[in-house]
C-alpha cells in the first residue's frame, strides 16, 4: 500500500496503543540542553527512574552561552548554574555533552546532522519547537515540553496523537538573490501561523529537489512557526551525499545497507495526503517581516499592508503589529531603517549561509549607525569558516565574529536588543520582546539580506547589490 | 504513576484578547534562566503588562478584580513558538486551571495538559459571547465540565471540545503519562530491536 514517509516511519515506531487513545511512539534520537532539561531530570530523581537509553540521548549547551567568552564560571551566575546542572546531570546519567571543550558545541540544531547523528527514518524529540529542522534528512523530529523531556528520558518513548500530512511542493528555479528562507516565509504567509496545527508538512517538488541539505534545514526548521510541529523532505543522494564520512553515521558496508532502507522510506510515488499545496518559487523576491509573527512579511519590494486590503479577522492584528513595530500601514518595506544586523540562528547561520552573506560584504562596510554580529552555528562551522576566510571578511567589514550559540535570536545570554531598537536578523521569531528588549523590534530575513541592510543602514534588495557584482 | 482526575473546573475568569498570543509574550525568555518552575507566575506576561502601564491601560493579569481568575479565555492559536512548558507552567502556578480558546498551538496544548491544565476549544461566535459575559462581571463563575464537555456562565452555556485523548488523560487521572509509557517495557524493546539502525542495518 502506498504510503508517506510520515507513516512508514511513525508505524516502525508504534509500540502500542494507549489506553487514552494516543500512541506510545519510540524514541530513536533524544537531543537534550541546558534549558529545558534540569526540571526534567530532577522528576527522574523525584521518582526513582534511571534514563532508559543514554546511549541514544546526547546533550549540548546552546543557549545561555555567552558568545565573547567562555571563561568559567560564566559571568551570569544562572547561566553558570544552568550550565553546571546540565553537566552533573550527563556526567551522572553517561550522556555524552559537546560542550566548548569537545569542538562539537552547538547549537542543538545544528549539530545534530554535523555529527551525523540527524538521519532518515528516526523519530528525533527535543525540548526544543525547531526539532522540525532535523526533518530535512526524512527523520520525524518534533519538539517538546519539559514533561516530555522527562517522559523520553524514563522510557524512551512518547504519548502523541496521530497527525495529518499535508504535501508542499515548490516549483520554479529560485531567482539570484532568493534563497530557502524566503521560500518558508511564503509559505508561513500563505498558510498563516497556525495554518500547520496538527499536520505534518512533506516538503517536495523541484526547487525542494535541487537544494541541498543547509537549505532544506532552513525550510524545515521554520515549519514550527506555520503552526506545523513537524517538517520533513524525503531522503534523497543529497541527503546521503551530506551524512557520509560523518562521525555517528554508518561507516562501511553498513552505510549502502542504510541508504537501502532511508530510500525505502521516501514517500511513495501514489502516496495519498490529506492536503496538497503547490507554491511557485520562480516569481519569489527577497521576504522580509514587518510585524510581529513570522507570517507578518511582504517581499521587499512590497509594502506593510493596510488595514483595508486586509481580511476583517485579521485587521486587530495588524494594528497591533504596526503600533509595535512603529511602521505606518502602506509604507515601503525596502528603506526601513536597522540598528542592529545579526547573522546566526538555528535557521541560518550554517556555513553556506554565512559563505552567502560573507559575498554580500566582502570589500564593504556596515552603515556607521550599525551593529553587526555574526554568531556561527556551531564550533565546527566557526572552524570550516576560518578555513576560509571569512570571519576576516566580516571583521574588515565592521562586523563582530562571536562564538557559536544561539545567541540573539532569543537573548538568553548577553548579546540583545536595547530598547527600540531595529534588528535585521537571520533567525525565526520576530515576536514582540523575542530579542530580549521588551520594545525591541525584529525584521526576519535571509542571511544575505540581513547583510544588505547592514551595509545599506536600511532594509535594501540584495538582488541590487548581487547585480552590482558581489564576488562568488 | 496516577494523577488526580480532572472534570469539573469552576471558577472566576480573566479574559485575554488577540489572536496568535506567543509562548515567548507568556513567559519571555530571560525568566527560563533557572532550574525549577519555581516563581514563574510572578512574570507572566511580563512584558505586555508593562507595555500597558506605559500605555495607560491595566493589563488583565494585573487586574485586582481578576486576581482569583481559575478559567483564562483567549482567541485563535493561542500559545504559538516556542516549545517552553514554562508558559503554562506560569500560568498554571497563577491559579490558572483552564483555558478556553477558539484555536491552541498544538505544542503548548500538550504541554498544558501533561501538567494538568485543561484547553478546551469553543466556536469564535461563543468565544465573543463569553468574553463579552465575562466583560461584565468579574465575579462571575464559569464552569468548564470535561465529562459533559460544556461550559456555563450565566446565561450562557456551550459545547466545548478537547481531542478525545487529552480529555480522557483528565477525566480518567492518566494525564501524566510517564507510568504508562514504562508498562510493559517488553514491548518498547521488542520494536527498538527491529529498527534498522539499532542494528547496525544489519539484516533482521
Amino acid at each position: 500500500m502506498a504510503e508517506t514517509l510520515f507513516r512508514k516511519v511513525w508505524n516502525q515506531h508504534a509500540v502500542r496503543q494507549l489506553p487514552n487513545g494516543q500512541t506510545q511512539l519510540y524514541v530513536g534520537l533524544h537531543l537534550i540542553h541546558e534549558v529545558t532539561s534540569p526540571q526534567a531530570f530532577a522528576a527522574l530523581a523525584e521518582r526513582g527512574w534511571p534514563v532508559a537509553a543514554p546511549d541514544r540521548t546526547f546533550a549540548t549547551v546552546d543557549h545561555i552561552l555567552p558568545t565573547r567568552t567562555l571563561a568559567r564560571p560564566l559571568a551570569d551566575s544562572m547561566a553558570e548554574t544552568m550550565t553546571s546542572a546540565l553537566e552533573r546531570n550527563c556526567r551522572a546519567h553517561g550522556i555524552p555533552l559537546f560542550d566548548p571543550s569537545t569542538g562539537s558545541q552547538g547549537i542543538v540544531h545544528v549539530i545534530g546532522p554535523e555529527l551525523g547523528l540527524t538521519q532518515p527514518g528516526l523519530t528525533i524529540t527535543c525540548g526544543d519547537s525547531h526539532t522540525s529542522t532535523h526533518g530535512a534528512f526524512g527523520a520525524i523530529a518534533f519538539g517538546i515540553g519539559t514533561s516530555q523531556v522527562r517522559d523520553v528520558l524514563a522510557s524512551q518513548c512518547l504519548a502523541v496523537s496521530p497527525m495529518k500530512v499535508r504535501r508542499i511542493t515548490v516549483t520554479g528555479r529560485l531567482q539570484p538573490g532568493v534563497y530557502a528562507k524566503d521560500v518558508i516565509l511564503a509559505i508561513i504567509h500563505t498558510l498563516g501561523v497556525g495554518g500547520g496545527a496538527g499536520f505534518a508538512y512533506e516538503y517536495g517538488g523541484e526547487t525542494i529537489d535541487r537544494m541541498s541539505m543547509d537549505e532544506r534545514m532552513t525550510i524545515c526548521n521554520m515549519s514550527i512557526e506555520g503552526g506545523a510541529r513537524i517538517g520533513y523532505v524525503n531522503p534523497d543522494q543529497t541527503t546521503f551525499d551530506y551524512l557520509r564520512g560523518r562521525r555517528y553515521a554508518p561507516q562501511g558496508d553498513a552505510f549502502d545497507r542504510a541508504c537501502a532502507w532511508w530510500s525505502s522510506l521516501a514517500s511513495d510515488p501514489d502516496a495519498s495526503y490529506d492536503d496538497h499545496v503547490t507554491i511557485d518559487a520562480s516569481r519569489l523576491a527577497p521576504m522580509v517581516t514587518w510585524g510581529i509573527d513570522p507570517g507578518q512579511s511582504a517581499p521587499v519590494n512590497g509594502h506593510v499592508p493596510t488595514t483595508a486590503d486586509a481580511p476583517a479577522g485579521d485587521r486587530a492584528r495588524i494594528e497591533e503589529a504596526t503600533a509595535f513595530m512603529g511602521v505606518v500601514p502602506g509604507q515601503p518595506i525596502a528603506g526601513t531603517k536597522i540598528d542592529v544586523a545579526f547573522i546566526g540562528s538555528c535557521t541560518n547561520a550554517r556555513i553556506s549561509d554565512l559563505r552567502e552573506a560573507a559575498r554580500i560584504v566582502r570589500g564593504r562596510h556596515v552603515a556607521p549607525h550599525v551593529r553587526g554580529l555574526v554568531v556561527p552555528g556551531s564550533q565546527a562551522v566557526a572552524v570550516e569558516a576560518e578555513r576560509e576566510g571569512l570571519p576576516e571578511i566580516f571583521r574588515a567589514a565592521g562586523f563582530e565574529w562571536r562564538f557559536a550559540g544561539c545567541s540573539m535570536c532569543l537573548a538568553m545570554n548577553p548579546d540583545r536588543l536595547n530598547g527600540r531598537e531595529v534588528c535585521a536578523s537571520s533567525s525565526n521569531r520576530n515576536f514582540k520582546g523575542r530579542q530580549g528588549s521588551p520594545t525591541g523590534r525584529t525584521l526576519l530575513m535571509s542571511p544575505a539580506m540581513v547583510a544588505a541592510a547592514a551595509v545599506a543602514g536600511e532594509v535594501t534588495d540584495v538582488r541590487s547589490i548581487i547585480g552590482a557584482g558581489a564576488r562568488p | 504513576m496516577s494523577a488526580s482526575t480532572i472534570t469539573r473546573i469552576e471558577g472566576p475568569t480573566l479574559v485575554l484578547r488577540g489572536d496568535d498570543v506567543d509562548t515567548d509574550r507568556i513567559i519571555p525568555a530571560r525568566f527560563l534562566k533557572a532550574i525549577t518552575f519555581d516563581g514563574l507566575e510572578a512574570h507572566v506576561f511580563e512584558d505586555d503588562r508593562a507595555e500597558a502601564t506605559r500605555a495607560g491601560r491595566v493589563h488583565p493579569f494585573d487586574d485586582p478584580a481578576r486576581r482569583d481568575a481559575r478559567v483564562l479565555f483567549v482567541n485563535h492559536n493561542f500559545g504559538c513558538g516556542s516549545s517552553r512548558e514554562h508558559a503554562p507552567q506560569a500560568l498554571y502556578r497563577r491559579g490558572l486551571r483552564a483555558v478556553v480558546g477558539s484555536s491552541f498551538a498544538e505544542i503548548f496544548f500538550g504541554n498544558s495538559v501533561a501538567i494538568g491544565l485543561a484547553c478546551v476549544t469553543v466556536s469564535p461566535a461563543d468565544m465573543a459571547r463569553l468574553m463579552a459575559e465575562a466583560d461584565a462581571d468579574a465575579a462571575r463563575a464559569c464552569t468548564v465540565d470535561l465529562h459533559g464537555l460544556v461550559l456555563e456562565m450565566g446565561s450562557v452555556r456551550v459545547p466545548v471540545s478537547m481531542p478525545p485523548s487529552a480529555r480522557k488523560g483528565l477525566v480518567d487521572g492518566t494525564w501524566d503519562v510517564t507510568g504508562l509509557l514504562l508498562d510493559r517495557y517488553e514491548d518498547v524493546t521488542r520494536v527498538a530491536a527491529a529498527l534498522p539502525y539499532l542494528r547496525n542495518f544489519d539484516a533482521a
